[in-house]
């Protein structure tokens, strides 16, 4: 992660702990609030703040209202939402999705589940034997 | 150059059949996973030059006696337009086969590697905002899901290994560190760098057969060399019970441990599960694809195969450099 990265992920973690949408002055304010974001010392730009906020647009992270002025900004989805999206990914059976890692293991089926428990099982007693 | 474009594709024929076939059928993989992943990456690509080779041969024979010549005499009827006398029918369809089937797979490739670098960065980005460091493992983060998930990330210049709360719950502290050790190898060797290619390979060719038993043997051997990796750093015993514990986890069966921490620690895994009725469905991993294959993994370290001795190893290392340099040999020789 860059210092954009870091950025992003401090106003991600703003935004899915707000519940109402923010402009980008009170994100700023949010963002020294020691209570609601980690240690930002000094004030961000409003213009560094909108940049990460249109980046983050870009992405599909954020919502823009755009009925009100100043804008208001909000998270598409929960933080919960997307760790689900990203693990269906990883766990699912797309196999195109996957192509990018490498799992470390998947599931059982039930007879593989069988077998297992013999295996393991003959294997923890030969090793209390020896 | 007729017989040498014969016998490339006698070769050729050889390495799309029988041969693979007989290696993702034998029994030792499993006892060398490293020696059975070097032949099946020369059977491959030497199986490709072979057949692209002896279409390009054949196509050549009316315009020159060697490789270079046909070569060069095809590039000056090119540009003149012309054909020389004895061009056959079948000449002009072996050279468009040998350019068309070369293009195929060189661009299958390149899409495969950039879709998949595409992929890697917009993980990349949400890693960066859903997961947090792991306190003291550089290159680690975890991530806030009830499952237990464990996977890598690589990439050039920067990777990850990602581990779920779930996971970091349900295992003790050596069995995380077989997980670790098992994902560190992974992104050393560039593993992914294989599975892309085979993938690419069995996504260009998907009607055949042996381009997808290629791809899951190569999967699956993968897995294994990283196992026998992380058994440098933790005992056979802690590695099988990470396996298993994670496998049954994901299938949502009752792990067999005896240990009641673990048991706890699974049925609560089990139970946040349960409690997301539309996720709970989705999780029942795939169990057909052979690389997340829970059994050939735990069997070979409960009961550990000889690995193979030096005369076989060094018998099938000659094979694959045979196999590497042969179909070159014979085409720029010719």
């Amino acid at each position: 992660m860059g210092n954009l990265g870091v950025l992003e992920r401090l106003m991600m973690d703003v935004l899915w702990d707000t519940t109402t949408p923010v402009t980008a002055n009170e994100l700023k304010d949010l963002l020294l609030n020691p209570s609601v974001s980690a240690a930002q010392a000094k004030p961000l730009a409003t213009t560094t703040i909108l940049t990460v906020l249109s980046r983050l647009e870009a992405k599909g992270f954020v919502q823009r209202d755009r009925a009100v002025r100043p804008h208001a900004y909000s998270a598409v989805m929960t933080r919960a939402a997307h760790t689900a999206g990203l693990m269906h990914d990883v766990l699912g059976q797309v196999p195109d999705r996957q192509a990018a890692l490498v799992r470390f293991i998947g599931g059982v089926t039930p007879d593989e589940a069988e077998t297992l428990r013999k295996l393991l099982g003959v294997a923890s007693t030969a090793t209390n034997v020896s | 150059m007729t017989t040498t474009a014969v016998l490339l594709g006698i070769v050729a024929v050889l390495l799309a059949w029988p041969i693979p076939v007989a290696l993702a059928r034998a029994g030792w993989p499993p006892r060398s996973p490293g020696i059975a992943l070097i032949l099946w990456q020369a059977i491959a690509l030497s199986g490709g030059v072979s057949m692209i080779g002896s279409l390009l041969l054949y196509g050549l024979v009316p315009f020159g006696d060697t490789l270079l010549h046909g070569l060069v005499a095809l590039g000056t009827n090119l540009r003149a337009g012309t054909l020389p006398s004895g061009t056959s029918f079948t000449h002009v369809l072996a050279l468009g086969g040998a350019i068309l089937l070369g293009t195929h797979l060189l661009l299958n490739l390149s899409a495969t590697f950039v879709r998949a670098e595409r992929q890697r960065r917009r993980h990349f980005t949400l890693i960066g905002l859903l997961s947090d460091p792991l306190s003291g493992q550089p290159g680690m983060r975890v991530i806030d899901y009830p499952a237990p998930v464990a996977y890598c990330l690589p990439g050039a210049g920067r990777s990850a290994t990602v581990l779920s709360n779930g996971l970091l719950h349900l295992l003790d502290a050596d069995q995380v560190q077989a997980v670790i050790a098992h994902e560190q190898a992974h992104l050393l060797q560039q593993h992914h760098l294989v599975l892309l290619a085979f993938k690419s390979w069995h996504s260009a060719l998907p009607w055949f057969p042996i381009a997808n038993r290629a791809e899951n043997a190569v999967a699956l051997l993968v897995e294994m060399i990283a196992d026998d990796h992380a058994r440098r750093v933790v005992n056979d015993q802690t590695l099988a019970r990470a396996i298993a514990i994670v496998g049954f986890a994901l299938a949502g069966v009752a792990t067999p441990t005896t240990n009641e921490a673990d048991a706890t620690a699974l049925a609560a895994a089990s139970a946040s599960l349960g409690a997301r009725p539309g996720s709970a469905g989705r999780l029942r991993a795939e169990p057909e694809h052979p690389a997340h294959q829970v059994l050939p993994r735990v069997a070979r370290l409960v009961d550990p195969p000889r690995p193979l001795r030096l005369p076989a190893t060094t018998g099938a290392v000659t094979i694959a450099v045979l196999l590497l340099i042969g179909p070159a040999l014979i085409l720029f020789a010719t």
